[in-house]
């Protein structure tokens, strides 16, 4: 997708956006026009960037925190058949309760803070990660299993040299499917209890009828999944390009 | 360097209950054997069971080294794909086994198996951009690297052309000279050229096939090689049909 596509495809949403409120009429209490939205964020810029900047950091650090946690989980399971046949029952049991109904009780154990916000996300991109990584732990070519077997591989060096590498292209997987679900969580974890962040924001203005700032809040916390999701599809593509011994590495 | 223990292999292998092979095979020590069949007759299974890994069956049998010492760690692999780990430089590929033990791995001595191999120019290249005759070069470095008494080799030169494969044919006989080598293949040239001794694998069991009187490597157009060639041809057809 080049850079003018998507411009294109912004201005005519916008254009069409526009019309949609023109032909019907519609009060901008209900359908606000993207030019009233746009008079909106720049009226209440420092705001909905003081909010931003916490929704990013809430984001960030769960989505580091939770890859850390999803991809050690994977490793430690594809290490031992063990803790394979145990966890890995539970872990897709986990994913049978709906992340979203922990919020209040999260919200209650690590406070209105950040805290409870983060570890909202990690708990929603630690699967993916965790369930990606394994995947492509497991699924070695046998060849090089049989290689590092003549060779006297012992496990942890053959984890480190051998199936971590290869197993890049499908953390990178597990990784693009977490910078779409980060935000969701950050921001599920701010309506249900919080003090800042876009989510608190967007509850905010909801609640005082001011439905353009609402759109302004959502509108950045759109561009901020999109420019999460550019950078670390950059990220996966490096770590395939790195697997597969092409591009620069 | 000692002379490198042969190896005595005599056993069934089952799978599913079901007979696969029932071979008796001597790799005298230091000298090339050549083990040829059709697909699926089990030969690559008996390297397999020789390196000790998975093979799906249950063997019962013995394989054991002539002069009594256990095969563990002495043996080094080759296969028809090159297994060279595509994120790593040419000499890193070389040097994987010391890795993988946890060992320092000596550079220097990889590099000069490169040079030996003839691939001085690509010590910093990624597999990827090699042909793939230089692939298996660089495979047959890393497999001089692990220096190992007893090399297998399970038919490393199929998926090259006919040029390439004659050329790391001559290279491989010079740079495993000594050693006590096993290679399947299904091609009857190669196994006239490089063995001392050729097994012919069936449903029936195994049997040894004479061998030309010259020395091996052979040359390709040896009259000797060429006519023990056909005859294996005309025989293993026989056996196939």
């Amino acid at each position: 997708m080049r850079g003018r596509d998507i411009l294109i495809a912004v201005l005519l949403g916008l254009a069409l956006w526009q019309g949609a409120v023109m032909l019907t009429n519609a009060p901008h209490f209900i359908l606000p026009s993207p030019w009233r939205i746009a008079q909106a964020a720049y009226r209440s810029r420092a705001i909905i960037a003081e909010n931003a900047v916490v929704t990013t950091v809430e984001v960030l650090l769960g989505l580091v925190l939770g890859t850390l946690l999803g991809a050690a989980t994977a490793i430690h399971l594809a290490l031992s058949k063990t803790a394979e046949r145990l966890m890995l029952p539970l872990l897709v049991f986990t994913q049978a309760v709906p992340v979203f109904a922990l919020a209040p009780l999260l919200t209650l154990w690590f406070g209105y803070g950040m805290g409870s916000k983060i570890v909202m996300t990690v708990i929603i991109i630690y699967f993916p990660v965790a369930s990606a990584f394994h995947d492509g732990l497991t699924r070695i070519d046998r060849g090089y299993h049989d290689l590092s077997v003549t060779m006297g591989a012992g496990k942890y060096h053959f984890m480190r040299h051998v199936r971590i590498p290869s197993a890049l292209p499908s953390l990178g997987t597990g990784l693009r499917l977490s910078a779409v679900y980060a935000p969701i969580g950050a921001v599920i974890g701010e309506w249900v209890g919080a003090s800042k962040g876009l989510g608190y924001l967007m509850l905010l203005a909801n609640g005082r009828a001011k439905i353009d700032l609402m759109f302004a809040s959502l509108i950045v916390l759109a561009c901020l999944t999109v420019v999460l999701h550019i950078a670390v599809g950059r990220l996966a593509d490096w770590m395939s390009n790195y697997a597969h011994g092409s591009g620069r590495s | 360097m000692t002379v490198p223990p042969g190896i005595r292999f005599a056993g069934q292998h089952h799978i599913d209950g079901r007979l696969l092979f029932d071979a008796d095979i001597q790799l005298p020590g230091g000298q090339w054997t050549c083990l040829l069949g059709r697909s699926g007759v089990g030969k690559s299974t008996i390297l397999r069971l020789i390196l000790d890994l998975e093979t799906g069956g249950q063997f019962t049998g013995d394989i054991s080294a002539t002069n009594g010492v256990g095969l563990a760690g002495r043996i080094s692999y080759m296969a028809q794909s090159d297994l060279l780990l595509p994120w790593l430089s040419v000499l890193e590929n070389v040097c994987i086994g010391a890795r993988l033990r946890g060992e320092v791995p000596d550079a220097a001595r990889a590099a000069d198996l490169l040079v030996r191999v003839g691939l001085a120019d690509h010590l910093a290249s990624k597999p990827s951009t090699l042909s793939g005759g230089m692939r298996q070069r660089a495979a047959l470095a890393r497999t001089l690297f692990e220096d190992r008494p007893v090399v297998l080799l399970d038919e490393p030169f199929s998926a090259l052309d006919a040029g390439t494969r004659a050329d790391m044919q001559d290279l491989a006989a010079e740079a495993l000279q000594g050693r006590t080598v096993l290679l399947v293949t299904h091609d009857p040239s190669e196994a006239t050229r490089l063995a001392h001794q050729i097994i012919i694998m069936s449903a029936q069991g195994t049997a040894r096939w004479p061998v030309p009187d010259t020395p091996a490597p052979r040359a390709i157009d040896d009259p000797q090689t060429l006519a023990c060639q056909t005859r294996l041809l005309s025989h293993i057809r026989g056996v196939a049909a």
